[in-house]
């Protein structure tokens, strides 16, 4: 892998429906072996990002490389997963069998799933702990058991470069933890990985690169240097509500290197 | 073979045929996609037997099959205007080309048997008549089409089965990893018009729908795994046929309209018996979680109070009741069934928890 090349470079990018422009001359730059997440208000363009990236909606201007090349190009070296509500839960087909999707890419038109891509697709399961859910159809799975699913299929898909959109929405604390446990194995094994996430609260805990996004990119990089409050109030404007001195809620520990003071959200838009 | 049995064997054919691509239109939920088609392909028709004036061209088939494939094309172009939503646009694009149609062949073509009557209802009883050599084997032309129909269907599924399910599912994945969800959708939407063709003839444009609905919608509640509903969609699908065939000789009536009315019959059979997903499953599952949810609040009351001053009066049968604000009748057929499932054991008048009931206790309260 060529390190002097960003795992994702976009540059200029622009998406519009109809007239409305939903994504504005957004330019982010991850680095390889990064754990990023997309954050911003409801609206702030965070699923389109990641779906202009992956070439899911057409972009008014812009362009994309993956790894120095366009994602076209790189398809193989790239992992997807969808938010949870995108599919239907009800379709008829095990968990197993959505895990094996993944492997599709690699296999290409025409050529059917085989033993090798069972075997991957189980010890994915396992990573994701749900190996004993393997025959179950997807319809009995709780939604954080759903998520995990998704999960493994990304896992199958053995990429460089992953795009998560809300891996957390409706799961809880401890399938979160679960499951930011196998991103941090990713980023650990050199992969990039970039997540739209809601909680605020968690970010500095979680991640160790971000992008505050409210149609326009207000800032992007380490979270040291980018998640501070000034630009949380850019990215929310009036929609966030910092807790004043009076409040007798805890502050949490800002991270050490955190230079600008806590950014105590409440309510944050889920 | 006997005209009667080629009858049948044609209905069989007709039915296989159809339920194939429902399967994916069902799934799709576009399920009224099939009734659009089945009904503007009669466009496609007239206008190609204007132009070839051959009812039995194969250009004729071809051209009707592209007015399916149009219908689909006018529909999502219609609905991306994002002024018309998707069911409204099927109900403004299939009544226009269809009227157009039945104008035209009242106008045009009303001498020929191209009418309105074999429109809507096809001639499955005719075909016999109409015989084609191919190979030097004497048969129908109907089960000629009919056969080709689906073999063309099982090798498009057969070929794209693992796309075809990946774009059914999530057409997103399916579109990242380079796979068009697009061109997939076309594939199935002229094979499901080609189908459309083929099955017009044999029991016209209404009956197609619930050809390629009905048997997908009664095996979707039979299986949870895509191959069997595919598979069982067909047996289903070929045995109403035959019903219906047998349905219709006996009653002396229109022989697809006794097919679709026994597709209905068939439908009506697994929604209530199902073993999964039937009514009937479905009132006994819950009927039967009453009970579990009841045995387990039993055994978490019995427990709770195990050991305390108050255990004497809160375990006795008599006054079980009134803690739990249960019937007596319901006291009765609960203790019943925790006896039964060595949850509880009679100690006089009171009840005490066996081992059994104590871990079910335990483990109803801490989950």
């Amino acid at each position: 892998m060529d390190r002097s090349t960003a795992a994702i470079d976009v540059t200029d990018l622009t998406v519009a429906y109809h007239d409305t422009p939903v994504l504005w001359d957004v330019d982010v730059r991850v680095p390889h072996g990064v754990l990023m997440a997309i954050v911003g208000p409801n609206g702030a363009g965070k699923t389109t990002l990641i779906k202009a990236i992956l070439g899911l909606v057409r972009p008014a201007a812009g362009q994309t490389l993956i790894d120095g090349a366009p994602y076209a190009q790189q398809r193989q070296r790239v992992g997807y997963v969808p938010q949870r509500g995108s599919v239907d839960w009800d379709f008829p087909t095990s968990v197993l069998d959505v895990v094996m999707m993944g492997r599709y890419g690699q296999l290409g038109w025409f050529r059917r799933p085989g033993k090798r891509e069972r075997e991957l697709a189980l010890a994915a399961l396992e990573t994701v702990q749900l190996q004993q859910y393997a025959d179950r159809q997807i319809s009995q799975l709780s939604g954080g058991q759903q998520q995990r699913v998704f999960l493994a299929r990304a896992l199958v898909q053995d990429a460089q470069v992953y795009f998560m959109d809300e891996p957390f929405a409706g799961v809880d604390a401890v399938t979160e933890r679960a499951i930011i446990g196998v991103l941090q194995g990713l980023r650990a094994a050199g992969k990039t990985v970039v997540v739209v996430h809601h909680d605020l609260q968690t970010v500095p805990e979680y991640f160790d690169w971000v992008t505050l996004l409210n149609v326009r990119v207000i800032a992007c990089g380490p979270v040291a240097e980018a998640f501070t409050d000034e630009h949380l109030r850019r990215a929310y404007g009036g929609r966030i509500a910092f807790l004043g001195g009076g409040s007798g809620e805890p502050h949490p520990a800002p991270p050490a290197e955190h230079d600008a003071g806590p950014a105590v959200i409440v309510g944050t838009p889920r | 073979m006997s005209p009667q049995l080629e009858i049948q064997l044609i209905a069989m054919l007709v039915a296989a045929a159809c339920a194939l691509p429902g399967v994916f239109l069902v799934l799709r939920r576009t399920a009224m996609v099939s009734d659009a088609i089945s009904h503007t392909i009669l466009f496609g028709i007239v206008i190609g037997f204007l132009v070839v004036r051959d009812l039995a061209s194969p250009w004729l088939m071809a051209g009707a099959t592209l007015t399916g494939v149009l219908t689909v094309w006018l529909v999502e172009l219609l609905t991306r205007t994002r002024r018309v939503h998707e069911d409204a646009a099927i109900g403004l694009v299939f009544p226009l080309l269809f009227s157009l149609a039945v104008i035209m062949i009242s106008r045009f073509a009303g001498n020929v048997h191209l009418d309105n009557d074999a429109v809507l209802l096809g001639e499955i009883g005719f075909a016999p008549f109409d015989r084609l050599v191919l190979l030097g084997v004497d048969l129908p032309r109907a089960m000629w089409v009919m056969g080709g129909i689906l073999a063309a269907n099982l090798l498009f599924i057969g070929v794209c089965y693992k796309e075809l399910k990946l774009s059914t599912f999530d057409a997103g994945l399916a579109t990242a990893l380079g796979f068009s969800p697009a061109l997939l959708h076309y594939g199935l939407m002229t094979l499901v018009s080609l189908t459309a063709v083929g099955a017009f003839d044999a029991v016209g444009a209404i009956l197609v729908v619930a050809l390629m609905i009905g048997p997908p919608a009664a095996a979707y509640l039979l299986t949870d795994r895509l191959a069997r509903m595919v598979g069982l969609s067909v047996a289903i699908g070929a045995l109403s046929a035959l019903a219906g065939y047998w349905l219709a000789r006996t009653l002396d009536t229109t022989i697809a309209g006794a097919m679709a009315t026994m597709i209905g019959v068939s439908f009506a059979l697994v929604f209530v018996f199902a073993p999964q997903r039937g009514m009937i499953a479905l009132l006994r599952r819950r009927a039967g979680q009453r009970w579990i949810v009841a045995q387990q609040m039993l055994a978490a009351h019995l427990l709770q109070h195990e050991g305390t001053p108050a255990a004497e009066d809160e375990s006795r049968l008599s006054t079980l009741g009134e803690h739990l604000r249960w019937s007596p009748g319901f006291v009765v057929g609960v203790v019943r069934r925790a006896e039964a499932g060595d949850l509880v054991r009679r100690d006089g008048d009171a009840l005490r928890l066996t081992a059994r009931g104590r871990a079910l206790a335990v483990a109803a309260m801490t989950r």
